[in-house]
């Protein structure tokens, strides 16, 4: 398909309401704001800046990472590897390099899915581009950070992440706004192509202000013995996020596992969701969830597709209600569409049982401590196969939200 | 230690334990006995102060001091340790958390402690499982008793410690019992005291208790050798005592 065609899907789909998620009416954001100048290092942002990066895990001390991305409203800042074997670069300029990068856009994510896949295509600023070589593995983690400082802004990126065979690539992406933000819409697709033999892991943190809306539109393509491994971590509050990433899992004993740990305050609105089409023999997939509303409203679907014998999957959704107001409600569906199949799910959502509260308060916890253990355990997913100190940073991530928990 | 007065207590509006009173001095462990459904448990959660036991009238002392009113945390942290029955399990808590958590709040944590509790009963393999999550009955029992070792209470209560702990487990909980209880000690060096509850009564075979008490209908309505309560209640069910009290 041209890139023609590809604009003419996206023209068609402008007005296009997501299926599920409320609708946003897209003529409220702005789409112009004051290009931001390149930085060397990341050393160089200023303070408060380098702090909302930290919050979600986008280090400003590059030791302990293989590159860094920073992109700032519509301008990437900083882009670069440190590590042989990795790509890092804007999307727009890494599709001028490539020609053959044509072959993976919006190959994962249909174009005219709706009105914000189309707007990333019609008005795209940037997004990423990392790349694993083929047989590369980078212990330390990439990290991207999509920063907004405008109010009222809309800032629509493209992503794609490939790694070539046999490659191994963890990432940690971080999205934010500056202080003083209020209002925003942030759309992101995400492609990832996990190639033969190939791992990612894919971390990523939002920490939005209180009325910015988001739509991050993934899909993931997994071949023969990949991994996809995806945590997601909102702990902040947001007016509505909706997504719902799709992986494929293409090729054999292809591996695929969402964790989602979500909480919502009051005025929050989330709609996340996992999806995993099983179409090769051996492929498995994993969804677990962990989401805990203090006022807000949050959707939690997971759906699994069999299609082919030989395939395991398994859903996990555990949702804690922890005030008079607020709503979890959890979608689970398995669809199974060929024998020797072997999927489940699991599901409860409820409030902390006071009976477990009683237990460890008679071990001597105060009332106040005990919940705090108990929603510390809640929320302690256990996150295998990623560098320990990606799990130190979503432990970091759960934990600020936690204190507003409580 | 401790001094249960005239408690009277209810579990929305259905009463459960009627006028009881019970003495427990320092060094001393009484065995309570009774038919399912008489009290027996009703009095430990009244005595740890889980709130849906609500006192109506009479009070609890220990040490001297009226704890009726104060909260579970403040009884456990004053030296009141207690072994669930049927403990919930809590995802994501580690054993190995909650026993850390005990030590520290009785101000005595040392990291090395948790293997050594752990190696006394056999319980190794469960410290980084989630607390009670697939546990055997077995392991709940010793699970329980390992967070009384690093509580390190001055009153323990045991519900049943012995029920669904294999012929093997019950030599270790009867030992640590009587590592909790010191028993090693002659009983007026002891700074413990004892309540337990049985009901099959295995767990008289490996800890000596002092006194027994049986309990009927939510009050204690004898008291004596717990040997010989037992014995008559083996022959005589607790039809016995029911007749006895005619």
């Amino acid at each position: 398909m041209s890139s023609v065609d590809v604009r003419e899907r996206a023209k068609k789909a402008e007005k296009k309401p997501s299926a599920i998620g409320p609708d946003i009416d897209l003529n409220a954001y702005s789409v112009e704001v004051k290009e931001h100048g390149k930085i060397q290092k990341l050393k160089n942002l200023s303070g408060e800046v380098k702090e909302k990066a930290i919050s979600v895990g986008v280090e400003a001390v590059e030791a302990c990472r293989s590159g860094s991305f920073f992109q700032m409203d519509h301008s990437v800042i900083l882009s670069s590897a440190y590590k042989s074997g990795l790509e890092v670069m804007s999307s727009t300029e890494a599709l001028k390099k490539y020609d053959w990068l044509q072959d993976y856009w919006w190959k994962a994510v249909n174009v005219d899915a709706d009105k914000y896949t189309a707007q990333a295509e019609l008005k795209q600023n940037h997004g990423y581009f990392l790349r694993a070589l083929p047989g590369a593995k980078v212990e330390f983690p990439l990290q991207a950070c999509l920063y907004m400082t405008q109010d009222g802004l809309a800032q629509n990126v493209h992503n794609i992440i490939i790694a070539e065979e046999g490659s191994e690539l963890h990432i940690i992406t971080g999205c934010t706004t500056a202080p003083g933000v209020r209002t925003g819409l942030h759309i992101g697709v995400s492609e990832f192509y996990v190639k033969r033999n190939a791992m990612v892991t894919f971390t990523m943190i939002h920490n939005w202000a209180e009325d910015v809306e988001v739509r991050p539109r993934t899909g993931a393509i997994v071949e023969d013995n990949g991994i996809f491994l995806s945590n997601y971590v909102c702990m902040k509050p947001v007016k509505t996020l909706q997504m719902y990433p799709t992986a494929y899992c293409v090729g054999e004993n292809a591996n695929v596992r969402f964790n989602t740990i979500l909480f919502a305050r009051e005025g929050s609105n989330m709609d996340v969701g996992g999806r995993v089409f099983l179409r090769a023999k051996g492929s498995r997939a994993e969804l677990v969830t962990r989401a805990i509303t203090k006022g807000g409203d949050i959707v939690t679907r997971g759906h699994l597709i069999g299609e082919v014998p030989g395939i395991r999957g398994h859903l996990e959704c555990r949702g804690l209600i922890l005030s008079e107001k607020g709503s979890i409600h959890a979608i689970p569906e398995l669809e199974g569409k060929a024998n020797n199949i072997d999927m489940s799910h699991e599901a409860a959502v409820g409030k902390i049982v006071e009976e477990e509260i009683q237990y460890l308060m008679a071990r001597g916890l105060n009332s106040e401590e005990a919940t705090s253990v108990i929603i510390g355990g809640f929320l302690d997913v256990e996150i295998k196969s990623i560098p320990e100190h990606l799990k130190r940073e979503i432990k970091k991530a759960v934990r600020m939200g936690e204190e507003r928990l409580l | 230690m401790i001094e249960v007065k005239n408690l009277t207590v209810s579990i929305e509006d259905k009463r459960v334990l009627k006028d009881v009173n019970l003495h427990i001095a320092q060094g001393e462990t009484i065995v309570l006995l009774g038919p399912n459904g008489s009290g027996k448990t009703s009095l430990l959660k009244t005595i740890i102060g889980i709130p849906e036991y609500k006192v109506e009238s009479g009070m609890i002392l220990f040490s001297g001091k009226d704890i009726t009113k104060l909260t579970i945390d403040e009884r456990a942290r004053l030296g009141i340790g207690i072994a669930f029955q049927r403990p919930p399990a809590v995802r994501g808590v580690k054993l190995k958390d909650m026993l850390r958590i005990c030590m520290e709040k009785r101000g005595d944590f040392k990291e090395e402690k948790i293997n050594e509790f752990a190696q006394k009963l056999n319980l190794f393999n469960c410290l980084d499982r989630d607390i009670n999550l697939g546990f055997s009955g077995g392991e709940i029992k010793r699970s329980e008793l390992l967070q009384l070792l690093a509580q390190n209470p001055d009153f323990i209560m045991l519900d049943e410690p012995d029920s669904g702990v294999d012929l093997v487990s019950i030599n270790l909980v009867g030992k640590v019992i009587n590592e909790l209880l010191e028993k090693e000690k002659i009983a007026r060096e002891r700074t413990k005291a004892g309540l337990i509850i049985t009901h099959a009564g295995f767990i008289l075979d490996y800890v000596n208790t002092d006194r027994g008490c049986i309990m009927l209908n939510g009050t204690i309505i004898c008291s004596g050798n717990p040997r010989d309560l037992l014995e008559d209640i083996r022959s005589k069910g607790y039809e016995g005592c029911i007749r006895c009290l005619r």
